[in-house]
């Protein structure tokens, strides 16, 4: 799997000239059948949450997002993401300006590392802290001594989100700044700006759009991750619970008008981040990968 | 990319500054928070010898689920491959009203949380469900809280690999190769078959190697929808949950560990086939 399959790509179209269209009813068909599969595939499941979420009127899916323990997950997501994404952006910024900016050995191997975690399941980026701070973990016995909790608490989810949104900056950047080279960094650092200025005054002007979607696309998956959380959680109510935990919890005590709201307003948090992606592609002509 | 011909140097010339710290940023976060938490994955299965991660992975229940994850997800990723190709087409060859919608829609699996995705399916296909109820009473099929289920999560989840890695290709695919085959007598069936899908199978297996990777190790939106009953409809991933819920984390480790092995086999086969489809004319 090469990177360059996976990275950002134009977005102009070819429209073919006639010796190579395809007749009238062919093209009727195929927009059909695709129309069908979208609406069958996607818009369906999405009009099922909303509907399931407001079944009963709005009060009770207002009530159930306003619930302590909807809140406490609505915060608790929030912070994890305040914690997890400026770490992964900086990680993403710091690994772009080496591997873009500089020939040496083994940069192909760190763009490959920096790749790693979106080819772990959900599950096993979870399972991974288990391992080293669980109370079976490496570190899990030492760390119950010392009274310190990293699993089923906030560090935990953090490390765990950290984990599954790791490469969305760093694969947003490091191949839009390889493509635009480092000449106009070189001509200012010739010129005596400082490194500092050179990246605040030439580089971040250059790379905003790229960044601002990359950091959109990582705090999406951050709010919404589920498998990794769900196994670092411990399922504990109001504490360590986040949106999508929550959901699940509810579902589970067959609750399903407050899940489906919880699940209504990630839903619409979905919508939205797909709004500001295309948006952001039709300002920065470029295709934005939200995926592995 | 590179601007000197030659070896890289280590630590490289440059006018710019910054390297050593950038560099030293980058390892740092990418050795505290991926690398030393996969090294336990690697060295914990071992902790019973390799007699006890052997029976970990081998035993009846776990055997079930790697067949289910492995099995749901090369079949969904190969139900998706005519599906994808046929969104690609008509998104990149056919102008029609609410086309940039429907672009913007096929990413929906990619942002919607796998928990949402999860419920939602489960109440569309249920028993009960708008689409559950109908397949019930048409031709007596239980989608939900079966392996079909789980089918229909990772056809869900899969889909927008394929789109995504066939557009670029078939955007930037030569209409003359296109018109020469017209000109030439064949017919527009033909043309497709021999002309257009060759040339978009590297792209259609790159995809397919996506989408069953993804699907594998998928979890939020099958839990829900699969009923998760052991030797049946249950995943790997979940008896991964399950081990961990029972301590036994050497057991959990060794099934994650396999997990990544054998994903890991199927995309190099992948890769080879990919090599051996690569299209006339282009650079290795």
């Amino acid at each position: 799997m090469g990177a360059a399959a996976l990275g950002p790509a134009r977005m102009s179209r070819a429209v073919p000239r006639p010796a190579a269209a395809d007749p009238a009813w062919a093209r009727r068909v195929a927009i059909a059948l695709a129309l069908a599969v979208l609406g069958l595939c996607f818009l369906l499941p999405l009009i099922a949450v909303f509907t399931e979420a407001l079944r009963r009127g709005l009060a009770p899916a207002v009530a159930a997002l306003t619930d302590p323990d909807a809140l406490a997950a609505i915060r608790l997501t929030l912070l994890v993401a305040a914690i997890a994404v400026p770490v992964n952006m900086l990680g993403g910024i710091a690994s772009a300006w080496c591997i873009a900016r500089f020939d040496f050995p083994g940069r192909r191997l760190l763009t490959a590392l920096i790749e790693l975690p979106f080819a772990v399941s959900p599950v096993i980026s979870g399972l991974v802290w288990m391992l080293l701070f669980g109370a079976q973990g490496w570190l899990g016995p030492w760390l119950q001594q010392h009274g310190i909790q990293i699993v089923f608490a906030l560090p935990g989810l953090v490390l765990a989100t950290i984990f599954v949104t790791f490469p969305f900056v760093a694969r947003t950047l490091i191949p839009l700044m390889q493509d635009q080279g480092r000449d106009e960094e070189e001509a200012a650092a010739t010129l005596g700006a400082s490194g500092w200025q050179t990246f605040w005054r030439v580089t971040l002007p250059n790379i905003r759009w790229a960044l601002l979607s990359g950091v959109l696309l990582c705090n999406a998956r951050a709010m919404g991750e589920f498998g990794a959380v769900a196994v670092v959680s411990g399922h504990i109510r109001g504490q360590t619970t986040t949106m999508p935990l929550h959901v699940e919890i509810l579902y589970n005590e067959y609750q399903f008008a407050g899940a489906f709201a919880v699940a209504a307003l990630l839903a619409f948090l979905a919508l939205v981040t797909l709004g500001a992606k295309a948006l952001l592609e039709r300002l920065t002509g470029r295709r934005a990968s939200l995926h592995p | 990319m590179t601007a000197s011909g030659g070896l890289a140097r280590f630590p490289p010339r440059s006018a710019l500054p910054g390297f050593g710290l950038a560099l030293g940023v980058t390892l740092f976060w990418l050795s505290a928070f991926v690398l030393v938490p996969l090294t336990a994955l690697a060295l914990r299965p071992w902790e019973h010898g390799l007699a006890g991660a052997w029976a970990s992975v081998t035993e009846p229940r776990v055997l079930a689920a790697l067949r289910l994850s492995f099995g749901a997800a090369l079949a969904a990723a190969a139900v998706n491959l005519p599906l994808g190709l046929l969104l690609a087409w008509a998104l990149i060859r056919y102008d029609f009203p609410g086309r940039r919608l429907a672009d913007a829609m096929v990413d929906l699996p990619f942002a919607l949380p796998t928990a949402v995705a999860g419920v939602a399916l489960t109440a569309l296909y249920a028993p009960n469900g708008w689409l559950g109820a109908p397949l019930a009473a048409a031709f007596g099929w239980r989608i939900a809280y079966t392996p079909a289920g789980v089918m229909v999560a990772l056809v869900f989840v899969g889909l927008p690999f394929i789109v995504r890695t066939v557009e670029p290709v078939l955007r930037d695919l030569p209409v003359e190769a296109e018109e020469a085959a017209a000109t030439l007598g064949a017919t527009r069936l033909q043309t497709l078959r021999r002309v257009v899908l060759p040339a978009l199978a590297p792209a259609l297996l790159t995809g397919f190697g996506l989408a069953f990777a993804r699907a594998v190790g998928e979890y939020g939106s099958v839990i829900f929808i699969a009923g998760n009953l052991p030797l049946v409809s249950e995943i790997a991933p979940l008896l991964i949950v399950i081990r961990l819920e029972e301590f036994n984390y050497a057991g959990a480790a060794a099934i994650g560990l396999t997990m990544l092995a054998f994903a890991f086999v199927i995309l190099l086969l992948v890769n080879r086939l990919q090599w051996a489809l690569r299209p006339w004319g282009r650079r290795a």
